[in-house]
């Protein structure tokens, strides 16, 4: 299980908890407002963009090349950048915060 | 050659010199054919703009045709996104459970149907029906709509022989007339209302802008989705493995409608106006010239996708651009993404396999290139899974 912690743009704080499945969905499941998963997850639509809190970037490591190059072209983009239907809930993202960009 | 097989015109172009050129009623079009440039083609709207002469950035291009200008298509940042915000929400709806019933229920119904016949015509008596039907919740207007657009046929914008026939896009500009009228009269709950009574820069939209709206939920949604529908019953017909992988995999429907869109990319290629002297792949694009962003090309570029020309439903990474990029991204998406959805669990619970019986190809002709979007007319016969 990992626990992870989204704000919004209005500064809400939500912490949810979950044991597979990308953080994209379970973002959507549970209405974060900002994260849309459009395309289900397969990195074409950039509507589950997040900025991880600097700490947490080596829990969740650095985005992949095709990650970069749909981020590059975003806005808000910055070095704490990801898709979040490009991370998979394992135990080693317990305790993450992401800001959500949009 | 496979008969769903759509080859891919663009390879040799988009790797020799990265574009393809093509005359448009002397209109000439720069296609760019990499998927970065058509990306980056596409985000960079101040040079390569959306909001010029109405019709310009249509390709065959629709100048002569029509003077409306079709909201937020043809509009570029900042007042686009204005426009978006407004029927961003609406356009949203698909989400919704009560939505995705009623859409089951449609799609449901087309397949029971076409399972009792000897054989049927895809295009236009299961896509266009199946199409117009999930339309009405789209537009939240009653189902008995369907059958006045059902009965405009697939051609409602052109006549045999002549693809850009202004009379033609008259019958929908006469039916939106009276919609908007009846909504501005008598207030609903569909579309046309919520529009009507909609603030845009703190006033009301006019009707010009209303009809600009809609025109575009029934252009911009209609062959897209029906060369979408049927080219998914032409893969399925031969390859019925795939219907049983979805079948005993159904989580991976949504990545399988990602891959369908990105095969089939149902709109090959938009516009866009170039608004100062600039280069594409070392090619001279002058102002007031056009270029077009070639979404079917940049899905097949192997930079980006492993074996593009292959359909792997399962396919994990897959940015392709089948629904545009950045600001102008398609905003019918939800609701196509729900009807392939849809449509691809309702077949693999229902359908065992489908014979293909005769069909005739819908060849694009693009100058330098022929593209095959889909099909005229095909017919099949749909076999039911056995009961058990
Ligand atoms: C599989 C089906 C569909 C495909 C492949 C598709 C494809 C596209 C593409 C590539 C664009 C980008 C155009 C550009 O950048 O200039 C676009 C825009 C658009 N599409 Fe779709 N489309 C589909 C279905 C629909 C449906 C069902 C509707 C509405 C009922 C719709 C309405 C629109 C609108 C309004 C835009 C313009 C958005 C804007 O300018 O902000 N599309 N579509
Ligand atoms: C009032 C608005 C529109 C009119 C009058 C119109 C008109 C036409 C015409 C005349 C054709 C036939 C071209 C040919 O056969 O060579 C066509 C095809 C097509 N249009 Fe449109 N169009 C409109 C808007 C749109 C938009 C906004 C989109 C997508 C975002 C779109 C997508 C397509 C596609 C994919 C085809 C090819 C379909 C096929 O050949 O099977 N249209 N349209
Ligand atoms: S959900 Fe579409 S890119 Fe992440």
């Amino acid at each position: 299980m990992a626990k992870i912690t989204f704000i919004t743009n209005d500064d809400e704080k939500i912490t949810l908890e979950g044991a597979s499945g990308s953080v994209m969905a379970l973002a959507v499941e549970n209405n974060v407002k900002g994260i849309d998963g459009d395309c289900g997850g397969v990195c074409s639509c950039a509507t589950c963009h997040v900025h991880v809190a600097p700490e947490d970037i080596e829990k969740t490591g650095e985005a992949s090349e095709i990650e970069l190059d749909m981020l590059e072209l975003d806005d808000n983009t910055n070095e704490y950048s990801r898709l979040c239907c490009q991370l998979q809930i394992t135990d080693a993202l317990d305790g993450i915060v992401l800001k959500v960009a949009k | 050659m496979k008969k769903s097989e759509l080859p891919d015109p663009f390879k040799n172009a988009r790797e020799e010199t990265g574009i393809g050129e093509m005359n448009d009623q002397n209109d000439p079009v720069t296609m760019l054919l990499r998927h970065k440039d058509v990306r980056k083609g596409a985000h960079n709207w101040k040079t390569f703009q959306s909001g010029a002469v109405p019709g310009r950035i249509v390709v065959p291009s629709e100048v002569n045709i029509r003077d409306l200008r079709q909201i937020p298509f043809e509009v570029d940042p900042p007042q686009h996104a204005d426009y978006r915000a407004l029927i961003e929400p609406w356009f949203r709806r698909p989400l919704e459970e009560s939505y995705t019933k009623k859409l089951n229920d449609i799609i449901t119904k087309v397949i029971d149907e076409a399972l009792i016949l000897e054989s049927v015509e895809v295009v236009n008596k299961f896509a266009l029906p199946l199409q117009s039907r999930a339309l009405t919740l789209l537009i939240n207007t009653p189902f008995s709509e369907s059958e006045t657009w059902i009965s405009w046929g697939t051609h409602v914008f052109r006549s045999e022989g002549d693809p850009l026939d202004g009379d033609k896009a008259e019958v929908l500009y006469t039916y939106l007339d009276e919609k908007i009228e009846e909504a501005i009269k008598t207030p609903s709950d569909d579309l046309y209302s919520k529009l009507a009574e909609s603030e845009f820069e703190g006033r009301k939209l006019t009707k010009a802008e209303i009809k600009g709206i809609m025109v575009l939920t029934f252009a911009g949604g209609r062959d897209t989705v029906i060369n979408a529908v049927t080219n998914s019953i032409a893969y399925f017909a031969e390859h019925p493995k795939s219907l049983q992988q979805i079948k005993e995999n159904p989580e991976i429907i949504n990545s399988a409608v990602e891959e369908l869109i990105r095969y089939f990319s149902p709109l090959t290629q938009m516009g866009r106006v170039v608004t100062q002297d600039t280069q594409v792949c070392e090619h001279a694009a002058k102002a007031d010239t056009r270029i077009s962003l070639c979404w079917a090309s940049a899905n097949r570029d192997d930079a980006v996708f492993k074996n593009p020309n292959e359909v792997i439903l399962d396919r994990k990474m897959n940015p392709h651009v089948g629904f545009g990029f950045s600001h102008h991204n398609c905003l019918g998406a939800t609701h196509a993404r729900q009807i392939m959805r849809t449509l691809l669990k309702t077949l693999s619970e229902k359908v065992s396999t489908i014979d293909i019986i005769d069909f005739e190809e819908n060849i694009e002709n693009l100058d330098q290139f022929k593209r095959k979007v889909g099909f005229h007319k095909i017919n099949v016969k749909f076999n039911s899974k056995k009961i058990t």
